[in-house]
């Protein structure tokens, strides 16, 4: 499997199942899943961290999965777009909303969406600020989403399409 | 009739895309399968001397590298942007020069950075100004329309006029960037190529690689089940096309080309730079007397595209003289392209701010100044509109907006250190249809098949010729099933122009009406086979038609621009659409809402730079291109009025994609200068520019 | 991207080790442009040593009323952490208006302080630049210059610095900590980055094999107030094209402590030091808020096509400064 110095096994839970894979070191998370793993739902649109198309959750928190090398996330759990809803057949509450309020066209920056907008919920919930929550909001306390804070949390997950409007519904859908 | 046209049907591909298992050309894995990265040029005019691969070659997984050297000989193409490692020279920086094929993406993209190229460098020339030597009136613009048109005596007539605006007006280079890089993914199985592509239209790519590769159309399978935006970006096959065939030929593997995304300016096409001089002449009572549209713009030392941008200028508003020119200079750039609504988005912005202009001259309601120059027959071609509804559309759109009662004054609505404005633009679209074919088979279990290579590149367009097919077979829409999106269905048309569903629709629409009747006429059960009509609308599609068909629109805009930064919030944007009939609620209105957000990256936040020493896009990734972002985009609001136009085809309906982007800039730009009494005439309306035109009018 | 040898660090020791003894290599935090760069050929190096399961990854006070934040403390738990939101609002903010919230859970504290410019002519390997290949020029002094240096740039260098979390950090007197083979030292923030002069390569002060381990906060004392500021070309996710932090305590009516750095503006975080000595002591009054920041631009020097920096950034900081006093003079919290 190549050059011992530049190659390392890695374990990563993927969607709840163990993988364990020699990498290349330079294999990106984003590349790790979509060619040695067959799952193509998180997307290259850029490479660089700059469009949010390749958002998967690592422990829980939303990343561009084209940032992070694979080999320096080892033992950690991934969750992308074809995990979100867990084993069941049922979609998950955010993929149901973004059907339901037409919150897409091409598709292509959908994946990343619907993991970015799973994390912001999370995010809201453990009470992390954004740049328009006021700074006197308390500490440590749940942040209510309004239509200016989903925006602006979501901010980082480019739509050429124009999406922006329903997808910002759909997540408020969700919430309430 | 069941009904199902017009109702808003939920996107037929909706669960694979949210849910990640929507395969796009990348996604196509197969045994074997090798991934390529290209080596752009570093020189803007030359010829390379020498390609040295020997590093390349000896980096473990790579398993070749083209250059013009080795690559396999293709057959002079139609398009010279897919003139690929066929010979030395360099028409602009960008242009690829090699292709590394590896085993991963890894080795593949260290493969590229070890390739060494000399050249034998030029002098360049990138700087377009509307004194460039090299600037020629061209015969045609894009869409074959006449660079140059003239009505009665259009100086003599602004010399005379009562009010006059004489304006000049500049839209930079913007690029499309669809989310999906421009990828395919080829593989040759005994003498046959077969091609997964992000493209609008699979036809032209199989056309383009016979051609280039000698082949029978019969031998090459193209595919684009799902593509991820294009926005006239790979309308036609770009190089990746080529790339991908070439690699997968030369190694025997398949080979995926997915093309970097810093790379794309330089190599699928752009939105040229165009310079805009507007006369508009007219009485005191706003009555346009003169109209003249002047565009300069670049193109290519390897291709003349022409942004048809004084194009709308012919269309819109009654003016008995008249003017609308382009003219171009061939400069050593890369080559421009279609961008959704060449030549009307930025015509458009152009026609529509300097209409703000006069409006502001002559102290006129900017709604009433549009309406009172509304033309009897198409002012250019004499021929009577299909149907217009313009003026209904900014009348439904102001009241939509609370337009009535609107303090004209500029620079007087202040809430602390914002100023509040509110703009208006008219919006225009072409009605274009081309032929195609479709089948439609009954099969013995009650379900319908529709096949026809229509592309579904995000505008629902599997969705909304089922609901075509659906009505015409008089059946409930779950019933129907749909193929699209690969060269082994019936041949139709690209998806661009506004033109698809136009397109494909009629001719599902006609196998589908044409099988109704066989069924009719059918007793006893089906064979086991079905029983299928296959429909061909050439002839009828592309028959000339006595009228003038073009989608009207009107936007209005309200703004909020902060004075501390100049930094400008659409706060409000409201559409108005007479566009025929619409197919499907749900998909329309997010079209046409995407098409504004384009138009409001276009107004404030959309631009690159051609750098004149290095003759490249300094604007070339997603970090410095600034498309617009979820903050950016508040309240958009589209609406349509119920059109109805039996001069268009059987369903009635007019384009949708690509209306939306056309005149928001301009309103965007009106409702700026409402705000704060300054006008703009460059874009984007970015902060250096607001700022600095709000310390020159308040310091 | 070449190929490289991977370390994972578990203790400070074991990563200054492991960067000595292997040549070419780098610390990897957030990766966020790290990694960026390493794609893009900017950055090539032989080892990463992974840095981020280090155990400096949380925010403590220390006693005094000092805070340390960690290194790896990700930007967007720091911008979220109560002590720093009400203590040193300048900062959380500063945080929350960079990048997105994907990356600000990746990236770390001391990364973001180690990013480099964004200018676009470092970017592309195949343009010149001093910064990137000392002596090659730089494409961007007569070239695409928009949002580049207005303040203390060099014939050699016109890039601009792209953090905002520094610029906080500049206001506030924070400290940087670092470890290194000669051992443990800190630098003032205001210090740690360069301006460019003749040596571009450099951005700051950290010396080979030195390795981030914390940034300190001295004790925001009763009645100190502050506030961060940027301007952008798109209403999220964009870098500054200038940007002001502002710290501020109002002592009987006057300004007792100013605290005042730009963003975008410069090579480093620029600490606006002239600014700050004319408020000292001075009414918070519009006039004076103008006076001192104009003091301060006076030494602008604008290239072609970046003079707007100036009044957007004395507008900016103008502006800040009136909210903060305006705020503390009603006694609202700012």
């Amino acid at each position: 499997m190549g050059n011992l110095q530049h190659h390392s096994p890695t374990t990563l839970r993927v969607n709840g199942k163990p993988r364990t894979l020699t990498v290349d070191h330079r294999r990106v998370l984003l590349d790790l899943l979509r060619e040695d793993l067959d799952l193509t739902g998180a997307k290259k649109g850029c490479d660089h961290g700059q469009c949010g198309a390749c958002t998967v959750l690592v422990d829980g928190r939303r990343v561009n999965s084209c940032l992070l090398f694979a080999v320096a996330l080892d033992g950690c759990e991934v969750t992308t777009v074809e995990g979100l809803s867990g084993d069941g057949e049922e979609p998950h509450p955010l993929q149901r909303a973004f059907l339901e309020r037409d919150a897409f066209q091409c598709g292509y920056c959908t994946p990343g969406q619907i993991c970015s907008a799973a994390g912001v919920l999370a995010e809201a919930a453990a009470g992390h600020p954004s740049h328009v929550t006021a700074p006197a909001a308390p500490s440590g306390e749940p942040v209510p989403l309004d239509r200016e804070e989903i925006r602006e949390r979501l901010s980082g997950n480019l739509c050429r399409c124009g999406a922006y409007p329903r997808i910002a519904e759909a997540v408020e859908d969700v919430i309430s | 009739m069941t009904g199902s046209v017009g109702a808003p049907a939920e996107r037929r591909e909706g669960r694979e895309k949210v849910g990640g298992t929507a395969r796009y050309a990348a996604e196509f894995h197969s045994p074997g399968r090798a991934q390529a990265w290209p080596v752009p040029s570093t020189v803007a005019r030359g010829r390379v001397t020498g390609v040295d691969t020997a590093a390349a070659l000896e980096m473990p997984g790579v398993l070749t590298v083209l250059t013009h050297e080795n690559a396999p000989r293709l057959a002079e193409p139609d398009d010279p942007t897919l003139v690929l490692l066929q010979d030395a020279r360099v028409p602009h920086r960008g242009w690829f020069v090699a292709l590394v094929v590896a085993e991963t993406l890894e080795a593949a993209r260290a493969g590229a950075a070890a390739v060494r190229v000399a050249y034998d460098a030029e002098e360049h020339d990138v700087t377009l100004t509307a004194s460039h030597p090299g600037v020629y009136v061209p015969e045609d613009a894009n869409g074959g329309h006449p660079a140059l048109r003239e009505q009665g005596d259009p100086d003599g007539a602004f010399g005379s006029s009562a009010a006059r605006v004489d304006v000049a007006y500049r839209v930079p280079p913007l690029h499309n960037h669809p989310m999906e890089p421009h990828t395919s993914t080829a593989r040759w199985e005994d003498g046959r190529l077969i091609l997964h592509t992000s493209s609008q239209g699979t036809g032209a790519v199989r056309a383009a690689l016979a051609g280039l590769f000698g082949l029978p159309e019969e031998r090459i399978v193209v595919t684009a089940e799902h593509v991820g935006g294009g926005f006239g970006s790979k309308g036609t096959p770009r190089p990746d096309v080529v790339l991908a065939a070439m690699a997968a030929h030369e190694t025997g593997r398949p080979v995926t080309v997915a093309l970097p995304r810093r790379c794309l300016p330089a190599v699928v096409g752009h939105r040229a730079p165009t310079l805009h001089r507007l006369r508009l002449g007219a009485d005191t009572d706003g009555r346009l007397a003169s109209l003249v549209h002047e565009v300069t713009t670049h193109t290519s030392r390897i291709k003349e595209f022409v942004e048809q941008a004084a194009v709308p200028a012919r269309v819109m508003y009654a003016a008995p003289n008249s003017r609308t020119v382009h003219r171009v200079a061939a400069l050593d750039v890369p080559s421009p392209s279609w961008m959704r609504a060449p030549g009307e988005a930025p015509g458009m912005y152009a026609l529509e701010s300097a209409m703000d202009e006069l409006a502001t001259e002559l102290g006129m309601d900017p709604v009433e100044l549009r309406i009172r120059n509304e033309p009897g027959v198409e002012p250019d071609s004499g021929r009577p509109f299909s149907s217009r509804h313009l003026v209904e559309c900014l009348r439904e759109g102001a009241r939509r907006f609370g337009w009535a009662g609107r303090d004209p004054r500029p620079g007087v609505r202040r809430e602390g250190p914002l100023l509040l404005g509110t703009g208006v633009s008219a919006a225009t679209y072409p009605v274009m249809v081309g032929p195609s074919t479709a089948t439609a088979r009954a099969l013995p279990d009650g379900s319908f098949l529709v096949r026809i290579n229509a592309t579904d590149i995000g505008t629902g367009a599997r969705t909304v010729l089922a609901q075509v097919g659906a009505d015409a077979l008089g059946v409930p829409l779950e019933r129907v099933l749909i193929e699209v999106g690969s060269t082994e269905l019936p041949s139709a048309p690209l998806a661009g122009g506004s033109s698809g569903t136009a397109s494909w629709g009629w001719a599902v629409h006609e196998a589908c009406a044409g099988l109704a009747g066989r069924l009719a006429g059918h007793a006893g059960p089906l064979p086991a086979q079905g029983l299928e009509v296959r429909a061909d609308t050439t002839g009828a599609a592309d028959s000339e038609s006595e009228f003038a068909r073009h989608a009207f629109g009107a936007h209005f805009a309200e703004v909020a621009v902060d004075t501390v930064t100049g930094e400008v919030r659409v706060g409000r944007l409201l559409g108005v659409y007479a566009a025929g009939r619409i197919l499907n609620a749900r998909t329309a209105r997010s079209q046409f809402v995407g098409g504004m957000t384009m138009g409001l990256g276009m107004a404030l936040t959309e631009g690159s730079t051609m750098d004149a020493a290095f003759g490249d896009f300094t604007e070339s990734d997603l970090a410095s291109y600034h498309v617009p972002v979820h903050a950016d985009v508040a309240g958009i609001e589209a609406h349509w009025l119920d059109e109805e136009d039996s001069r268009l085809n059987p369903m009635g309906s007019k384009g949708i994609g690509e209306i939306g982007i056309v005149g928001t800039a301009a309103a965007i730009g009106n409702a700026v200068h409402h705000a704060t009494g300054v006008r703009l005439r460059e874009l984007p309306l970015t902060p250096d520019r607001v700022l600095t035109g709000l310390l020159d009018r308040w310091t | 991207m070449k190929e490289f040898a991977y370390v994972r660090a578990g203790s400070v020791e074991e990563a200054t080790s492991a960067y000595a003894s292997r040549t070419g290599a780098r610390y990897l935090g957030g990766g966020t442009n790290l990694v960026d760069l390493m794609k893009l050929g900017v950055e090539a190096p032989a080892a990463l040593i992974d840095v981020t399961r280090l155990p400096l990854d949380s925010v403590e006070e220390l006693p005094g009323g000092a805070l340390r934040i960690g290194a790896m403390v990700r930007n967007s738990d720091l911008a979220a952490h109560p002590l720093v939101r009400h203590r040193y609002p300048a900062l959380s903010q500063a945080v929350l208006a960079g990048a997105s919230g994907q990356l600000r859970n990746a990236a770390t504290t001391g990364g973001n302080l180690l990013q480099r410019t964004r200018c676009p002519y470092f970017q592309d390997l195949s343009k010149p630049c001093n910064k990137r290949e000392p002596g090659s020029g730089c494409g961007a002094r007569d070239g695409v210059h928009r949002d580049h240096a207005v303040l203390g740039h060099s014939a050699h260098c016109i890039a601009t610095h792209p953090s905002d979390m520094a610029v906080a950090l500049t206001a506030l007197d924070g400290r940087v900590e670092l470890v290194g083979p000669e051992g443990a030292r800190s630098v003032a923030a205001a210090d740690f980055h360069r301006l460019p002069g003749d040596r571009p390569e450099q951005d700051t002060e950290i010396r080979p094999g030195e390795l981030v381990t914390g940034v300190v906060l001295p004790a925001a004392t009763a009645g100190l107030s502050s506030a961060y500021r940027k301007a952008r070309d798109r209403a999220s996710y964009a870098f500054a094209l200038a940007s002001v932090a502002v710290v501020l305590r109002l002592e009987d009516g006057v300004i007792g402590h100013a605290g005042l750095a730009f963003g975008a503006l410069a090579h480093r975080p620029w600490r606006a030091r002239r600014a700050e000595e004319a408020l000292l002591g001075a009414a918070p009054t519009r006039a004076a808020f103008e006076h001192a920041v104009d003091l301060e631009l006076a030494a602008a020097q604008p290239l072609r096509d970046n003079a707007y920096k100036v009044p957007l950034a004395r507008n900016l900081a103008v502006d800040v400064l009136s909210r903060l006093t305006d705020a503390a003079l009603t006694g609202r919290a700012s």
